[in-house]
């Protein structure tokens, strides 16, 4: 079969099983996790066709660049679409069990597939106005499930984020029409090379940034994420703030060091980062007062993503190999935390449905009851803290070093302080799970449920860790795209 | 005035875009009222559909440029659905009992 046609496989895949789930109801579940686990096949095989061919680019339909829908999937967009669908893979064969006798679970899977096909769509998307369409599509599903929790909570959750969202892209457009004025194209390569230095491209550049940061939550417009991420359904919960967030991120790489590499200075890079340091203290110091276990995986992703933005200082000073290593090493952090969050969400999951709540203090007796969910529990915890041999001691570790390799030496205050707080977080959580219960209760928990959430948290510490040199050797030469 | 039949309308339309956009993100972002936000939300929209309506205008005896207008119509299906599932989660919380 044609190379190229993997890249509209990963979408279409899910896009296909979204309809089917739709009209065929009784069946939704099991068409949710075949076109699930159909979709992640094909994005190791696009993968692998990105490995062996180079960069792919498609123009659906035959037509030319700048009117069609094109397609342009490098190493970086084919490792996002493999981490995504994999998650989304391991979320779907919990969400089986997770929804079994619930009403919801029939419009739980169109929702869910259609957020798979977003998620894929927008890592593929070589228009900028494409990105907007799936941006779209995103923020719409993603609210959507959120809201699928039916407390009032939960809608209130959904409904402040389909706000922020809208708002978000509303400023994305806005930055594309003053691009579209200005170079009379929308192609992400093609703009790149037309940009110039003037007040317009600023313009364009902050309202991408702003709507960008708005998506994924940097401090301080994260106020939103902690109630939606902890309200919405185990296996959602886990997909928002593993992905979600993480393709807003995706985006500000992508125009960072692609589209507004001429614009982009040293300064702007030191105010996103100072934003991503208070993100790190402040998300980590709320984690670690987090009364509900799922707010403290909500809290702790506010901090990861900072930890992202942090690389934006260092990466702007670096040139050559030791660039493409920390960058690399950025995108090995992002994945590491996309495992380990959801393997941290539908571990939450298990626990509220044994226990029927996830207030921490009261978690005592869960390793007696839950061993293997425990266990889940931490490795997810050593991966967010970052101890080896997980993908983000990599990360941390390149970081640290890349921070004084550069004498801005500041970063690595922030660094240190943001993992004590977190090793004090997960060994909190810890510590009250470890607690004596007196008389052991059997529960009855499904391997379908707990074993998703192990594979994930195993992929976070040590299949990131100890597979990195591979992925991240070639991430760091071959993977990323024009502008590095 | 000659001054004043120098202002192309095309400029005018883009300024009004852009105002329609300001005062529509300055409501979405103030508003308590989540119905009000939405509106906002929808006159933002409209400030850049504005905008691109105006940027598709290529001189008196030209044809209009037909991207920008592939655009806002992608656009408004968009922020259609948007607002009915914004409108649909209004009204389930104000049905909703429990708490």
């Amino acid at each position: 079969m044609n190379e190229a046609a993997s890249v509209v496989w990963v979408i279409s895949l899910p896009l296909l099983g979204a309809l089917l789930a739709t009209v065929w109801r009784q069946r939704a579940a099991t068409i949710g996790w075949i076109s699930s686990a159909l979709t992640a096949g094909c994005a190791v095989w696009l993968l692998w066709v990105v490995q062996h061919a180079g960069v792919q680019q498609l123009a659906l339909g035959g037509w030319e660049i700048g009117l069609g829908i094109s397609l342009y999937a490098d190493g970086l967009a084919a490792v996002m679409v493999l981490m995504s669908s994999l998650v989304v893979l391991g979320c779907s064969v919990y969400a089986r069990q997770y929804f079994r006798a619930q009403r919801q679970h029939e419009l739980f899977w169109p929702l869910w597939l259609l957020l798979a096909t977003a998620l894929n769509a927008l890592f593929l998307a070589g228009d900028l106005f494409n990105v907007y369409v799936t941006l779209e599509l995103l923020g719409i599903s993603a609210s959507a499930l959120t809201a699928l929790g039916a407390k009032r909570a939960a809608l209130r959750a959904a409904l402040r984020y389909l706000v922020v969202g809208l708002l978000g892209s509303m400023l994305y457009l806005m930055a594309i029409t003053l691009l579209y004025a200005a170079y009379g194209t929308l192609n992400a390569v093609q703009i790149a090379e037309a940009l110039q230095v003037n007040p317009l491209g600023w313009a364009a550049l902050l309202l991408m940034l702003a709507g960008l940061a708005l998506k994924m939550a940097l401090f301080p417009l994260h106020f939103w994420l902690p109630p939606a991420h902890s309200n919405a359904p185990a296996p959602v919960s886990a997909a928002l703030s593993a992905l979600v967030v993480k393709a807003a991120f995706y985006l500000v790489v992508r125009l960072w060091f692609e589209v507004f590499a001429p614009l982009t200075t040293p300064l702007l890079a030191n105010v996103l980062g100072a934003l991503g340091a208070m993100a790190v203290l402040w998300g980590s110091w709320s984690a670690l007062r987090a009364e509900r276990l799922k707010l403290l995986a909500a809290y702790s992703s506010v901090a990861q993503l900072g930890y992202l933005v942090m690389f934006f200082p260092l990466l702007m000073v670096l040139e050559g190999e030791a660039r493409h290593w920390l960058f690399g090493a950025m995108v090995l952090f992002a994945l590491s935390h996309a495992f380990a969050k959801s393997a941290l969400f539908l571990a939450a999951g298990i626990l509220m449905q044994y226990a029927g709540h996830d207030r921490i203090r009261e978690l005592s007796g869960t390793t007696q009851a839950l061993p293997l969910t425990t266990f889940v529990i931490a490795l997810a915890g050593i991966a967010l803290v970052g101890l080896p041999p997980s993908g983000a001691f990599l990360g941390k570790w390149y970081l640290l070093d890349a921070a004084f390799k550069t004498g801005q030496w500041w970063w690595v205050l922030v660094l240190v302080a943001g993992s004590l707080l977190a090793t004090a977080y997960v060994f909190r959580l810890l510590g009250h799970a470890f607690g004596h219960l007196p008389a052991v209760k059997r529960p009855i928990v499904a391997a379908t449920q707990e074993m998703p959430a192990l594979a994930l948290a195993l992929l976070a510490t040590f299949g990131l860790g100890l597979g990195a040199m591979s992925l991240w050797s070639w991430l760091a030469h071959t993977g990323t795209g024009a502008g590095l | 005035m000659a001054g004043l039949s120098a202002i192309n309308p095309q400029f005018l339309y883009v300024c009004a875009g852009i105002f329609l956009f300001a005062i529509g993100l300055w409501g979405t972002w103030l508003h308590a009222h989540y119905v009000r936000k939405i509106i906002s939300l929808n006159v933002m929209g409209a400030g850049v559909f504005l905008t691109l309506i105006a940027v598709a205008y290529r001189g008196e005896n030209l044809p209009p440029d037909p991207v920008p207008h592939a655009l806002v119509l992608t656009g408004i299906v968009v922020a259609v659905s948007a607002t009915a599932l914004a409108l649909v989660i209004i009204r389930r919380l104000e049905d909703a009992t429990d708490e």
